[in-house]
């Protein structure tokens, strides 16, 4: 069964791939469409017997890979909690998103090639999350980055879509330079990439109380590692990987460009299942987290710092997908905040409810494209409330869900409800030593979340129409084949939170978990989360009333507020406009230096030394020396015959002394 | 079967071929035709021939294999064949290459198509025996006759500056090979034979070490290319025809990393493990600067040139890590590029005979008329960034590993190269292949003929299934190579101790 769930998908990929052509785009659907709905019925199954049975962890052997040297690593599926929660949230956001693009892609000629894309998506991420070793995970991890570039470039006529994939491919591998150089040190220390065996002997690495630091294990850099520090830089390192995928401040810069990709896209790979690799990659790791409370600490300030920042971004963006895009990454941050505090059950929660939120925002705002004839900017929308009236509903709860409303101290809410509260409540009980700022963080990433939110809502659904006419005719709410995914999801973004929370961070964690993650006997979080003050649970419910009081007094009762206040901090505007400016800082600090330098090399390092000097060089001195020997053959006997008698008598005397 | 002499057999085939080429005349084109079928059967006959060599293989044997010995000019030399583990397989990937070159080569080459044919052949018997070789001086003339063919075929069948880049090329390698052949002569001065097996086992003196080990580097880096004796290769890729490059970046350059393999580390241990850091230095700058120089290319050949110096840096810098990792990492880079860079030049190849120009900036959009084209191009450049599941991950995985090991600034260095390969890759891609279709020029190109599918398709298939299952690869090659860094490790062990006491 669960190399079904894993090899379905690209079964659809190779029949969509090689024979889409000849078999026509409604086939190439049905066929790839067809199989992911299999694989996600199949993944349920999954998540059910192995989530709510007794069993433990194992592992499903494929075939050997490659033995050279001490690596000996195979292909194989490794098959616990953690692994069933990914495979439900991939499988199924990714069936409804093919399902969906039916209706979404309906009059693009290359049909057969974005299904292909999107299966082919889908088996790289799968067999992401089911690795049994590091080095499949990276396998999926540059499989998910290869469908990515594809897909975001998939209107390949567009300048800007192609400059945004290789921008995707390019920042991700600055990651993936971390995670590689990781994978070498975690096969230094415990000599396999067998995650298993590196679980079984990370205790080891345990520092025991009062102990003297150890014997070196690792020497990196010309610094010679005991094991904690050994540890720390791993995990370090394997974390570089993690912000490149999961678009982490200072590496988030491709995933808003992500966008010039269609939009079905966007929500299966930039918002449910890809950039949340990074979250599970950390969450799969947790033996090895957990020991090294200074990477811990490093991920729950990234986390927190992205948070806040991609959401103060969020807050001014025009692009309908602009906003929600920072809303993921500012999510995302979230996300690692939870990591970094040791509660990971808590992460894989919201990365669980993000997806289905998160996917129905993006689908949702994909229907309202749909229906302006492919506008994106908001400024060019609103009223569209009374046209559109199920997206409109659907963009709703997908809001609520994001800004997390629900009634305090019940179970009634909203699936971000339970799992961002319990975020930002993890952030003020945890020990970590930027607990608080995180904690700050969040609660004022909470009350940007609800503005933004609620800004794209009225600025897209409510006030005045300011499309033109002509394209405010054509609105029409999207078919069925579009709006029955979102139902789906819609359902997922109320009650996620509430079926599921008992299990994910509640009392059922340890019969839920069992040995998925690994969390150090010290590590009460999750208890210690139930006994916070009134004030905290109440925080984010209240900064988020008043997020939405300020957008409705912006965008509904006072529309002319945003430019005043605007036009008053012009400086503030344009930072957050333009995003920080890391794009221009970015293009100055190495793009173009790595340019220059690129030409120099060419021109002067090749060009002028090494040719200049070496071949090049060389010839020219002996054409030199060639002229004054051709000056030298004047053509005069007695010239040739005076030359030889002097040559004549110097060997003479040479041989006479 | 056994007593077959299967190493000559495969070895000579092609000279067969060239004496049949021989008797006919090429100033018909039926005579053009018929050369160049047996030109091509040939080749096929040969690469099925080799492929009992693989067969016959016993990957349990660290030794040499297959081996033949007859004594030759009565003067100590003999005429000696073999392979082990390392060189079995350069054998055969130079056996499958030559079928594609020549296949590569049917509509492009139109003049002296007689000379062209015959010279492919001939240089196709010299890298086998370059392989194949037992006895350094057979070795030598091998390595160094090769040159010849070469030489010719870039400079007669070459673009418009071949001259400079025939001779460019001739003479930086016959630089290296002259200090070779000085080092061949104190070796046999010193040791009594030329008989590579011998000579494994014999030690020289430290010192000594030092010299021979510098005179064969000379000639091995040359080949490689190195930096900073890299700037012949650019010059020779960009005017050879197709087929030359392919042979160029597939089997030639591979004979430098196959040479220190088989001299340099096991016949002077005590000195590589003393040049390491010079090897590590002039890798790890290979990689960068010559990823950052292929950034700025506007010639494709040229790009993909330094992108081959590149990954070259990745070989010479697993070699001496001097681990199993890192020389099985070596050797399967070694192959992979062997399939990945010819591929890429094919690819080139593919575009270049229909618009005859070399230059990025001529092409774009050609998705839109070549989508099969396209996607042969993109595993190319996808095998060629290093992705996981295709042959060039696999290789490049290992190398840095085996660098890690050894020395982690290295390591970090050298794996920057996957940030800056990605980078050239992709844009040459996007540059060529996507965009809107505007030149007027390009808008009757002609997605793959039949004869490019059967020429690339195969090269797909292969890069992805060792990418994906390279066991059959490390079987044949991990005998060897243990066998190769235990004696290495222990001979510089041995070496320290002594020079401890």
């Amino acid at each position: 069964m669960y190399q079904a769930i894993v090899f379905l998908p690209l079964i659809g990929f190779l029949i969509a791939g090689l024979f889409g052509n000849s078999l026509g785009a409604k086939a190439s659907e049905a066929i790839t469409s067809g199989l992911l709905v299999i694989a996600a019925v199949l993944s349920w199954v999954a998540f059910f017997t192995v989530g709510f049975g007794t069993g433990e962890v194992f592992t499903v052997p494929m075939m050997t890979w490659f033995h050279a040297g001490g690596v000996d690593v195979s292909w194989a599926l490794r098959i616990d909690t953690l692994t069933v929660v990914m495979l439900v949230v991939v499988n199924t956001v990714s069936a409804l998103v093919h399902i969906y693009s039916i209706g979404y892609m309906h009059h693009d000629p290359s049909r057969p090639r974005f299904f292909a894309y999107l299966s082919l998506f889908t088996f790289a991420m799968l067999m992401l999350v089911t690795a049994d070793n590091l080095l499949q995970m990276f396998f999926g991890w540059e499989g998910v980055g290869l469908a990515s570039y594809l897909l975001i470039g998939f209107w390949f006529k567009k300048p800007s879509a192609n400059a945004a994939a290789i921008k995707a491919f390019v920042v991700n591998r600055i990651g993936d330079f971390g995670f590689l150089l990781g994978i070498f040190g975690v096969f230094v220390l415990f000599g396999t990439l067998d995650l298993g065996t590196i679980f079984a002997n990370a205790a080891t690495y345990l520092p025991a109380e009062g102990a003297p630091a150890g014997d070196t294990v690792l020497n990196f850099l010309g610094y010679a590692l005991d094991k904690q520090a050994a540890i720390t830089i791993v995990c370090l390192l394997l974390f570089m990987g993690a912000m490149g995928k999961s678009a982490q401040m200072p590496l988030h810069t491709w995933l808003p460009d992500a966008m010039e990709g269609p939009t079905p896209v966007s929500a299966l790979i930039h918002a449910a299942t890809m950039v949340t690799a990074g979250v599970f990659m950390l969450a799969r790791l947790s033996p090895l987290f957990e020991l090294s409370h200074t990477a811990l600490t490093i991920v729950t300030f990234i986390g927190a710092f992205t948070a806040f920042f991609a959401a103060s971004v969020g807050l001014v963006q025009n692009d309908i997908k602009r906003v929600i895009a920072y809303s993921t990454c500012s999510q995302l941050g979230y996300m690692f905040v939870a990591l970094g505090v040791g509660a990971y059950g808590v992460a894989i929660f919201h990365l669980f409810t993000h997806a289905f939120f998160k996917a129905l925002l993006f689908l949702g705002s994909g229907s309202v494209i749909h229906a302006v004839s492919d506008e994106q900017d908001m400024r060019n929308m609103g009223g569209l409330r009374k046209l559109i009236p199920t997206t409109y509903w659907m963009m709703v709860i997908g809001s609520l869900a994001l800004t997390g409303v629900g009634i305090p101290l019940t179970v009634i809410g909203t699936a971000g409800f339970f799992s961002k509260d319990a975020i930002i409540e993890a952030s003020f009980v945890s020990h970590n030593p930027v607990a608080a700022f995180a904690f700050v963080m969040l609660v004022i990433g909470a009350a940007f979340t609800s503005f933004y939110s609620w800004r794209l809502i009225f600025m897209t659904f409510h006030g005045k129409p300011r499309a033109s006419e002509e394209v405010m005719h054509h609105v029409h709410e999207s078919p069925s084949v579009m709006l029955v995914p979102l139902y789906v999801l819609a359902a997922g973004a109320l009650f996620a939170g509430v079926l599921f929370s008992t299990y994910f961070i509640g009392e059922g964690y340890e019969a839920f978990w069992k040995a998925a993650l690994f969390t150090l006997p010290d590590n009460h979080i999750l208890h210690e989360m139930h006994d916070v003050p009134l004030w905290v649970s109440l925080a984010p419910i209240v900064v988020t009333i008043i997020g939405f009081l300020v957008a409705y007094k912006f965008y509904i009762t006072s529309p002319e507020m945003p430019e005043q206040v605007a036009g008053r901090h012009r400086m503030l505007y344009a930072f957050l406009l333009n995003k920080w400016y890391f794009d221009e800082i970015y293009e100055f600090l190495f793009v173009q230096p790595a340019k220059n330098i690129g030409h120099f090399l060419w021109k002067t390092g090749d060009g002028k030394v090494i040719d200049g000097i070496g071949p090049d060089g060389i010839s020219a001195r002996v054409v030199d020396v060639t002229n004054r020997v051709v000056k030298l053959q004047t053509g005069y006997l007695y010239h040739y015959a005076f030359a030889m008698l002097i040559g004549v008598a110097a060997l003479v005397t040479w041989m006479m002394l | 079967m056994t007593d077959w002499p299967i190493l000559s057999t495969v070895t000579f085939l092609p000279l067969v071929g060239v004496l049949l080429i021989l008797f006919i005349q090429d100033d018909s084109e039926n005579g053009r035709r018929n050369i160049r079928s047996i030109a091509l059967l040939t080749t096929l006959v040969t690469f099925v021939v080799s492929l009992f060599i693989w067969f016959g293989f016993d990957n349990g044997e660290a030794g040499f294999q297959m081996v033949e010995k007859h004594e030759w000019l009565d003067s100590g030399i003999s005429y000696h064949m073999g392979v082990d583990g390392i060189s079995m397989l350069f054998v055969i990937l130079t056996t499958f290459l030559m079928p594609i070159c020549i296949a590569a080569s049917l509509k492009s080459i139109q003049v002296r198509v007689k000379a062209y044919m015959i010279a492919f052949l001939l240089l196709e018997t010299l890298m086998i025996g370059v392989f194949c070789a037992l006895d350094i001086v057979l070795f030598y003339v091998f390595f160094e006759g090769g040159l010849i063919p070469m030489f010719i075929i870039i400079g007669v069948w070459g673009g418009k500056r071949r001259v400079y880049a025939s001779f460019k090329f001739f003479l930086y390698t016959l630089l290296g090979s002259v200090l070779m052949l000085l080092a061949i002569m104190a070796m046999l001065y010193q040791s009594g034979t030329t008989d590579i097996p011998t000579l494994l086992a014999h030690h020289f003196p430290q010192n000594m070490q030092t010299w021979l080990w510098l005179a064969f580097f000379a000639s091995f880096a040359v080949k490689m290319p190195m930096w900073p004796v890299h700037t012949w290769l650019p010059d020779a890729h960009v005017e050879a025809p197709t087929a030359g490059s392919v042979i160029l970046a597939g089997i030639l350059l591979k004979m430098g990393g196959y040479g220190l393999l088989r001299f340099s580390l096991p016949m002077f241990p005590d000195a590589s493990a003393y040049f390491a850091p010079l090897v590590f230095t002039l890798s790890v700058i290979a990689i960068i600067y010559t990823s950052l120089v292929a950034l700025m290319q506007e010639d494709m050949k040229k790009l993909i040139a330094y992108s081959s110096v590149a990954h070259m840096g990745f070989v010479t810098m697993g070699i001496f890590a001097l681990n199993p990792e890192g020389i099985q990492g070596a050797i399967f880079q070694m192959l992979s590029h062997g399939l990945v860079s010819g591929a890429l030049f094919l690819c080139v190849g593919v575009i270049y005979d229909r618009l005859h120009t070399r230059e990025i900036a001529a092409y774009g959009g050609l998705v839109n008329i070549m989508p099969k084209y396209a996607v042969a191009f993109l595993i190319f450049t996808m095998a060629n960034v290093g992705l996981p599941g295709t042959t060039g991950f696999v290789g490049e995985f290992l190398t840095m590993l085996g660098a890690f090991r050894a020395n982690t600034w290295v390591a970090v260095f050298a794996t920057t190269g996957v940030i800056l390969s990605a980078s050239y890759a992709l844009w040459l891609y996007r540059k060529i292949v996507f965009g809107a279709l505007t030149k007027e020029n390009l808008k009757g190109m002609l997605d793959l003929s039949g004869r490019e599918k059967a020429i690339l398709y195969p090269l797909i298939v292969l890069i992805i299934f060792f990418g994906v299952y390279p066991t059959p690869i490390f079987n044949v090659t991990s005998a060897s190579v243990n066998a190769l860094v235990t004696n290495v490790t222990a001979s510089i062990g041995s070496a320290q101790t002594a020079a401890a006491n």
